[in-house]
């Protein structure tokens, strides 16, 4: 078995396993309804998941994702509702606003977490100016795209999909998506075949921003109203569903599929702590210790790989 | 084949001319920039504030105390190189915080042991923070986040109930003033003595300084690069501890989300202190400009009428562009 | 290729003069090179052979003088996007292809018009064709992640890839020691290919160490010294001793050889020994030969690790170690040449945790002394020394510590003549002193010093030799031995 293929086995491993615990526990989620209530908020998050592994294909971190798409959240439910046009425009700056950054992290070699820190509050601080108070509400068109139901399978699923598989042909499949990933892989010698690590890294962060929108648009459209930390838990959930699906930190090696299935997992895990009426104290914590869990599985079975190699 | 030397790049030192050479060598000092730009948002607001000016002087060293001792810890941790930053502070905090009232419950004679608990309990955080950096070999940004959340949850769980107020004396304390200057600020000074003293005279700052600018080369030459990261990351939990102990005293109570504002304030200071991001070059002194600076600048914008979301903004963008403007290091090799 | 007639050179450099900073790494080179030709590149390392190639491809520009490409114009500017469309490409000594994306993957980075529907098979059908051109009978599959491919397979992926036509033929391939991580078979499948690619109208720069391969394939050798090029003939203008001086060996400037012969020292105690099979006595000059890259490296690495401890420090270490990579593993660049020279001898001058600042000072000035650092104070940057000095700093960061054994990483690469010298002195007496030493070297007139020597092959021991048997010719018979056997 190659690497790609044990690097997706992990994600659908743990998605598998989570999802029969849970159908032990609630049988009566093996349901259409009980899917639905499951993954309800899985869409969104496995659009930020999309969004935090662009990023870290090229080998940086998003530490204001969370707040992004909370901002995109807050105009979603105020400017695109009142004034459409505004409102877009505003969304397509916010997409301006993540290639910039990630120009500005390129061209001054800057640690991305500091700057991305420093971006989370001003996403925040541009959130509460859009929309002081929680409230707002969803655009028409959207609250009915989110709410929609499809036959056999609930929209939370088939979205997922759809994403995997944009995601997927985008990043993997494109000739373009290659570029990107080879930034990750080794830079400096896609650089020397002549191409623009600038560019490539401002589009990646375009792309990030791109998805993130999408993240808080659906987050509207599933909540039908928003405010500031609507989304802020989403930074670390996008960097464990990405390390989750099966994705490394540095090198370039990020599998999108695996990214939608570990956001599913994410959002799983949360319905099966409730299910074991664990405190929602607990709730954050048990996300972290998934996440170390998940990293010791790994480095447990790369090491036995390791020895078997050298045996 | 060895690199081109950067020789031409660093001219030798020019003897001759002493003094104008100290004094520039002053103006050189990345600390005073914090200063300065720390003293002039203290005369923009003071113009404008009724307070006065003596008592904005005492709240912003009351607050800077606070950002002071996280961003010292803070310091040490990014000292030691690029990818090293512990995003457990705020996390650490709380549940020091929270952990020391609820042992006290405001009995004026358990205040030592509670003091020994907030320790304590950065000191467990510590070393759980360097336990999964080490063990499960991961980046020390994960290891501290993923941590934080565990730590977060333990503190949650903790807090549940009621908010359980610190004894008198501790509050008196925490608020009160010693000579005029607040005792918090008198706290801070003396760890910023001790971490200046460690960092420039002491063996094990002369380590965290090697291992931050060449941490192969450290383990060469012979540095235990692993117990000196390990106490790096401990004193920083350690401080972050105390740091909240003080914190929920001085605040009435540990609440939830106390340590939050200090995440991107710990970076903050150290980077705009002067510290080199990069790792390998801190002082001390840039910490206590930064933490006033970054005090004043919220009361200037607050006395000229900034809400909240303005404020926010104005951070993120002062702390990008500073960080813009000192630039990365070449990466060498 | 296309047109046999033409003789309009790939690439014509003029008096090309390349600075970094005060270092000339390239003083007034003018070449060029002719469809047709393959040009042999020798030199020793910082030679400037890597210079040379760069400015070539385009990755560099010129300080002085001027390039051309093709029918282009002369211009001191260039541009990696011009050489590449005046069909320049190149083979690198570092690997440098994504080893997260798959074979196919890789052939897209430099094929920027690859695009569109159906680039991936289009990617398959060029790097299968080539590698079964060039590699016939390999099994490397088109699909498979570069990183998974052992060392060998990924180099004759980029020769492959570098070979490939895809919107412009390659009309100059430059290959830096391609052969370096290929097995004989291998190697010369690649020399046969590079014939047939000359004999069609496209040239090659051909850099190598391997000596005999220059000798065989090029057609055309020029060397290469300080920057500049010394020698240059054609096809059968050099034998292979020819070479060897002509490249300035050692046995120009070590004429008067103080060689010390070397000492026996059985009865000594032994103070190192690895389950490889290295051991060294108390005293004793060890030194470790072969070609580079064999382990030898690796071999001091794990000496110096296993012998002092992650968790603790100490007064009195076990191997105080000298850095060859001055960068990557011995300086700390921001700091005084003081406090680097201190660093491991730190421990011993303190006191309650507190450094003892004049006795520092006191160490550093020493050893200023002693080793003959050239500065007027201690205090400055160690940037602002020169190589050769800033290796003085490392060496008295080592011989200042009390640690019975030194090790040494090849420490003397761009180290200049006089302190070489020096360094050889001090070593003698230290080692008379009862200090050992492990000596790493590619240069065979410093393993010609020791008093035993390991050669390394394949990352293991391959031969030892002691007293009389240390010879260059023992030693590069040793290096090659086992690649005959096998």
């Amino acid at each position: 078995m190659n690497r790609d293929q044990l690097r997706i086995l992990l994600p659908v491993v743990s998605l598998a396993v989570l999802l029969g615990a849970v159908f032990w526990l609630q049988p009566r989620a093996m349901s259409y309804l009980g899917l639905n209530l499951l993954f309800n908020l899985a869409v969104p998050i496995a659009l930020a998941t999309i969004a935090q592994m662009l990023i870290i294909m090229v080998n940086d971190l998003d530490l204001s994702i969370g707040t992004f798409v909370s901002f995109v959240a807050c105009v979603t439910a105020t400017l695109v509702q009142t004034d459409p046009v505004l409102g877009y425009l505003v969304l397509a700056a916010g997409i301006a606003g993540y290639a910039a950054m990630g120009a500005l992290i390129h061209l001054r070699n800057l640690p991305a977490i500091v700057v991305t820190l420093g971006m989370s509050f001003v996403w925040g601080g541009l959130a509460v100016l859009i929309l002081p108070s929680p409230g707002g509400a969803s655009p028409e068109w959207l609250r009915s795209l989110m709410t929609v139901k499809p036959p056999l399978v609930p929209m939370a699923i088939v979205a997922s999909v759809v994403i995997a598989v944009a995601a997927h042909l985008l990043v993997r499949r494109s000739a373009f998506g290659v570029v990107l990933r080879g930034v990750g892989g080794n830079a400096a010698s896609v650089e020397r075949a002549g191409w623009s690590v600038l560019k490539a890294k401002a589009a990646a962060y375009a792309l990030a921003g791109f998805f993130g929108t999408l993240s808080g648009m659906a987050l509207v459209g599933l909540t039908t109203a928003a405010d500031a930390n609507i989304a802020l838990r989403y930074t670390l959930l996008s960097i464990a569903g990405v390390i989750l699906g099966g994705g490394e930190f540095t090198g370039g090696r990020v599998s999108p599929v695996g990214a939608v299935i570990g956001a599913l997992t994410l959002a799983l895990a949360g319905s099966f702590l409730s299910f074991m009426r664990l405190s929602p104290d607990w709730q954050i914590g048990a996300q972290g210790a998934i996440l170390i869990l998940v990293l010791a599985v790994r480095l447990l079975v790369s090491r036995g790989r390791g020895r078997r190699v050298a045996a | 084949m060895s690199r081109p030397d950067a020789s031409a790049a660093h001219p030798p030192h020019r003897h001759g001319d002493k003094p104008v050479t100290s004094l520039l060598s002053i103006l050189r000092k990345p600390w005073l920039w914090a200063f300065i730009a720390a003293g002039a948002a203290f005369v923009a607001t003071a113009a404008v504030t009724q307070a006065g000016g003596w008592g904005l002087g005492m709240t912003a060293l009351t607050f800077a105390a606070f950002s002071v001792l996280v961003g010292i810890g803070q310091m040490f941790v990014i000292t030691l190189g690029p990818g090293n930053v512990d995003l457990s502070i705020p996390a650490t905090m709380t549940l020091a915080g929270t952990l020391a009232l609820k042992a006290m419950a405001g009995d004026p004679a358990m205040i030592p042991v509670g003091l020994a608990i907030a320790l304590a309990s950065g000191l467990a955080v510590g070393v759980v923070n360097y336990g999964l950096i080490r063990l499960l070999s991961i980046p020390p940004i994960i290891a501290t986040l993923s941590a934080s959340f565990l730590i977060q949850s333990a503190a949650i769980w903790s807090n549940r109930g009621l908010r359980v107020k610190p004894p008198q004396a501790l509050a008196d304390f925490a608020t009160g003033r010693a000579l005029g200057v607040p005792n918090v600020a008198v706290v801070a000074l003396l760890v910023a003595v001790l971490a200046w003293v460690v960092l420039e005279r002491a063996l094990a700052g002369r380590r965290v300084l090697a291992i931050g600018q060449n941490m192969r080369a450290a383990r060469l030459a012979g540095v235990p690069v692993d117990a000196v990261r390990f106490a790096t990351y401990v004193s920083c939990a350690v401080l972050a501890g105390l740091a909240g102990f003080l914190l929920a005293s001085f605040s009435g109570g540990a609440a939830l989300n106390m340590g939050a504002e200090y995440l991107l304030m710990s970076i903050a200071v150290v980077v705009i202190g002067g510290s080199s991001i990069a790792g390998g070059n801190s002082n001390v002194p840039g910490i206590w400009g930064a933490s006033l600076f970054m005090f004043l600048i919220v009361s200037m914008l607050n006395s000229y009428g900034a809400g909240a979301g303005v404020r926010m903004i104005l951070t993120g963008v002062i702390i990008i562009a500073i960080v813009a403007a000192a630039g990365g290091r070449k990466v060498s090799r | 290729m296309s047109d046999q007639t033409d003789t309009t050179p790939v690439v014509a450099l003029e008096n090309a003069r390349k600075l970094f900073g005060a270092v000339r790494a390239l003083d007034g080179v003018t070449l060029a090179i002719a469809p047709g030709e393959c040009l042999g590149l020798v030199g020793h390392n910082g030679a400037g052979k890597s210079t040379l190639v760069n400015l070539v491809n385009g990755g560099l520009n010129l300080t002085e003088g001027t390039i051309r490409l093709g029918a282009g114009t002369a211009s001191p500017e260039t541009s990696i996007a011009a050489a590449r469309a005046a069909g320049v490409r190149c083979v690198f000594q570092e690997l440098s292809l994504c080893p997260n994306l798959t074979v196919t993957e890789n052939v897209r980075i430099p094929h920027r018009g690859l695009t569109g529907r159906g680039w991936r098979r289009r990617a398959r059908a060029i790097v299968a064709e080539k590698l079964a051109e060039i590699f016939p009978g390999h099994a490397i599959d088109p699909g498979a992640a570069v990183g998974a491919l052992s060392i060998a397979e990924r180099q004759m992926v980029e020769i492959a890839i570098a070979f490939s036509v895809f919107d412009e033929p390659p009309r100059l391939v430059i290959l830096d020691e391609p052969t370096s991580s290929l097995d004989a078979g291998l190697a010369e499948q690649l020399l046969a290919h590079v014939r047939r690619f000359c004999a069609a109208g496209g040239a090659v720069i051909f850099i190598s160490h391997m000596l005999g391969e220059i000798l065989d394939i090029a057609s055309r050798i020029v060397v290469m010294k300080d920057g500049r090029i010394t020698e240059e003939r054609a096809r059968g203008g050099f034998d292979r001793q020819g070479l060897v001086d002509a490249m300035g060996h050692v046995a120009a400037e070590g004429a008067e050889d103080p060689r010390a012969a070397a000492r026996s020292l059985e009865g000594a105690e032994v103070v190192i020994s690895t389950p490889g099979g290295l051991t060294a006595r108390r005293g004793e000059i060890v030194g470790l030969a072969g070609l580079g890259g064999h382990g030898q490296a690796e071999a001091l690495e794990q000496i110096c690790l296993a012998r002092s401890s992650s968790w603790k420090g100490t007064r009195s270490p076990k191997v105080a170690f000298v850095a060859g990579d001055r960068a990557r593993d011995g300086l700390f660049p921001i700091w005084s040449i003081l406090r680097n020279a201190t660093l491991s001898r730190l421990p011993a001058l303190t006191r309650r945790g507190l450094v003892d600042r004049a006795a520092e000072e006191e160490m550093a000035a020493e050893w200023r002394r002693r080793i003959g650092i050239r500065t007027d104070d201690m205090d400055n940057p160690i940037l602002s020394l020169s190589g050769g000095n800033q290796q003085k700093v490392l060496f008295a960061r080592a011989l200042g510590t009390s640690a019975p054994v030194v090790l040494m990483d090849d420490p003397m690469r761009g180290v200049d003549v006089g302190t070489k010298r020096d360094v050889y002195d001090m070593i003698r007496a230290e080692a008379a002193g009862g200090r050992t030493f492990i000596w790493y070297s590619t240069e065979t007139e410093e393993v010609c010093q020791c008093d035993r020597v390991y050669v390394f092959r394949l990352g293991r021991i391959a031969a030892e030799l002691t007293g009389a048997e240390i010879t260059e010719e023992n030693i590069l018979a040793a290096s090659f031995e086992m690649e005959a056997a096998e």
